[in-house]
């Protein structure tokens, strides 16, 4: 699995210990198969951003990307996926990454799915291109038939 | 679990949980749809103050579910929508929803209630004075 860069692993690292000036990163991974995988990652999504700092509605904004990825995950892939949030504090500032990824089909043709309106499952047509509104950056690579990965972020000064 | 269905009056209210379940969506819609059929009501509130977050796929529930109340001749109300769903549903993009909203319950049943008057009633009656 690929590693984000600058985010070490904490299940490589072993568990942070906390110190006067040195800070882990907090990280929530959580396999998403199921509505109420979903239901419970972007609960937690909130909560991370609230404890580092992001504003009520920022929080919520986060939630929300955080639901229509994990609501991707459980529609359009038969095995689930992986949701991944790592939460990074400078003196300053707060980053929250976010990575969502599985093995399920791809998506055939990336830009129509990130066009308003577009949906294969009778959805509004607005997942993709309203969670990167939601969001400070967003890429998605995806390859069919071996699966799909979204890494978006979000920032506070 | 099915999402309970209150009756005030002439008037279906439902609260929709965090953790709605799509299993729960489409019996919440046959119960809502069947009730309004057999002329117990003449519409539904439907209550998200308990739903966290409001996706595209929510928003496409709830819209759907309007949809269907309308057709069957009712009208649906969405009510007691939090701040910072309204900002995320505007900021995520138009139209996100689609159907008749209000303030609280209190609103949407008011609202249910002026709508059915406004066109004569659940059978349409041409006023008698």
């Amino acid at each position: 699995m690929s590693r984000s860069p600058g985010f070490p692993d904490p299940a490589v690292l072993g568990p942070a210990i906390p110190g006067p000036d040195v800070v882990g990163p907090d990280v929530v991974v959580l396999r998403v198969t199921s509505e109420i995988d979903a239901a419970e990652v972007r609960q937690e999504a909130r909560r991370l951003a609230l404890r580092h700092g992001f504003s009520t509605v920022r929080a919520h904004g986060l939630a929300t990307a955080v639901s229509e990825l994990a609501m991707n995950l459980v529609l359009h892939t038969t095995r689930g996926g992986l949701i991944r949030l790592t939460a990074q504090d400078t003196p300053d500032a707060s980053v929250i990454e976010l990575v969502a990824e599985d093995d399920g089909p791809g998506i055939p043709d990336l830009a129509l799915a990130m066009e308003d309106g577009f949906s294969t499952r009778g959805g509004l047509g607005c997942g993709l291109p309203g969670t990167r509104r939601l969001v400070d950056s967003f890429t998605i690579t995806t390859r069919v038939g071996e699966g799909t990965r979204i890494v978006c972020q979000v920032r506070r000064p | 679990m099915r999402v309970p269905i209150l009756r005030l009056g002439r008037v279906l209210l439902t609260s929709l949980p965090a953790d709605l379940t799509d299993q729960q969506v489409m019996d919440l819609q046959i119960d809502a749809l069947a009730l309004i059929q057999a002329g117990k009501a003449d519409g539904l509130v439907i209550d998200i103050t308990a739903a966290d977050v409001v996706d595209s796929y929510m928003a496409r529930i709830l819209s759907e579910t309007a949809k269907m109340v309308k057709i069957m001749g009712g009208v649906a109300v969405l009510a007691g929508m939090q701040p910072a769903v309204a900002l995320t549903l505007v900021e995520m993009g138009r139209d996100m929803i689609d159907m008749e909203t209000a303030f609280d319950l209190e609103g949407g049943v008011a609202k249910v209630g002026r709508m059915v008057a406004s066109r004569g009633g659940r059978h349409d009656e041409v006023p008698t004075a």
